[in-house]
């Protein structure tokens, strides 16, 4: 259950920054706090687009997803059960391989760091290493 | 379970607030709905890619606005470079068309001509074609636009220099005119060495088969 609570604390902190970094690219949040001047050389580029969708975007949905399943396995129901430690855990390493490709281009294919995306970076890391040690004791 | 639905409630609404307060930050000074400036009489002819002896010139009459300009920009926009600018068969003349009820268009083709004054007009032109979102907000793009001019290179301090003095505001207001004058009443509209392009497909095998075929007459 600890697990599960973990997980959907952190879900709810990255669809924060992701809904952050979204609403900045569809022009609904005027400049970002980012210090470096990275996150707008990230945001702007041609990368910040993923199969027609901003990658923000995909991060919104990602953790919503990974926000929703994990609050689902805190009823009752499912309290008891494996299946929803299995499906974060398959969620939390698409998210980590997705993060990971999305930071090789960040830091080698744009030359820029984006303080929010490494924030992401983090919470996602932090999801996956708890899901996986939820898989291992459940 | 209570106290965990407590702290995950307040976290939401912690989280909900800053998101807020991010999204209510004033804006920078508002670009829209400017009053119409008198047109100025520089003589600019629009920013030009290519080379002086193409045997084409084609004329590109665009509002950074416009959904169908973007379309052509990210699209069809980088093969005609490929396989008619670069190859120095066709010179390309950049016009700015602003549509009147487009609220942003005016301040877009601003900034990239304030991206022009440092020599990165088209650099510009990319980023506000490529990054088209705050066109479909309403929101002011004014920092987003800063964003991009960081983000393509030029000195921040004389764009924003650029941008406080609206100097350019009467050039664009000349093209439009010019724009009108010829007859456009859309964007993107097209001229080939001087006659419009009709046809509203704008692939760029169209204007392929066009300059092949003034070329093939010009010999």
């Amino acid at each position: 259950m600890r697990y599960r609570q973990a997980i959907a604390l952190l879900s709810l902190a990255g669809l924060f920054v992701a809904l952050y970094l979204w609403l900045y690219k569809i022009g609904m949040i005027g400049s970002l706090t980012c210090g470096t001047g990275g996150c707008e050389v990230v945001q702007t580029s041609r990368y910040a687009v993923f199969l027609g969708l901003p990658v923000a975007l995909h991060g919104v949905l990602g953790y919503g997803v990974l926000l929703g399943v994990s609050l689902a396995g805190l009823q009752p129901r499912w309290l008891g059960r494996r299946g929803p430690t299995l499906v974060l855990a398959a969620l939390a390493t698409l998210g980590m391989l997705f993060t990971a490709y999305l930071n090789y281009l960040a830091v080698f294919r744009i030359h820029a760091v984006c303080r929010w995306c490494v924030a992401s970076a983090a919470i996602i890391t932090a999801i996956w290493v708890i899901s996986l040690t939820a898989v291992r004791r459940h | 379970m209570k106290r965990f639905y407590v702290v995950l409630g307040l976290a939401a609404l912690a989280g909900g607030a800053w998101l807020t307060y991010q999204a209510r930050r004033p804006p920078a000074a508002g670009p829209g709905g400017a009053a119409v400036p008198l047109p100025a009489t520089d003589g600019f002819p629009g920013y030009i890619m290519g080379s002086d002896s193409a045997p084409v010139e084609v004329v590109e009459y665009a509002d950074f606005e416009c959904p169908a300009c973007a379309q052509f920009a990210a699209v069809q926009m980088p093969t005609v470079r490929e396989q008619l600018i670069a190859t120095g068969r066709v010179r390309w003349r950049f016009r700015d068309f602003p549509l009147p009820n487009h609220s942003f268009a005016r301040y877009a083709a601003h900034a990239a001509q304030c991206a022009g004054e440092q020599g990165r007009f088209w650099d510009m032109h990319d980023q506000l074609f490529a990054n088209h979102s705050w066109a479909q907000t309403g929101r002011d793009p004014s920092r987003l636009f800063r964003d991009m001019a960081r983000t393509v290179g030029l000195d921040l301090d004389r764009y924003d220099g650029c941008m406080e003095s609206a100097r350019y505001a009467g050039r664009i207001e000349a093209s439009k005119q010019e724009g009108d004058a010829r007859g456009v009443s859309g964007t993107p509209t097209f001229f080939i060495n001087g006659r419009q392009l009709t046809t509203r497909s704008w692939g760029s095998d169209v204007f392929k088969g066009v300059v092949d075929s003034i070329t093939r007459r010009g010999r």
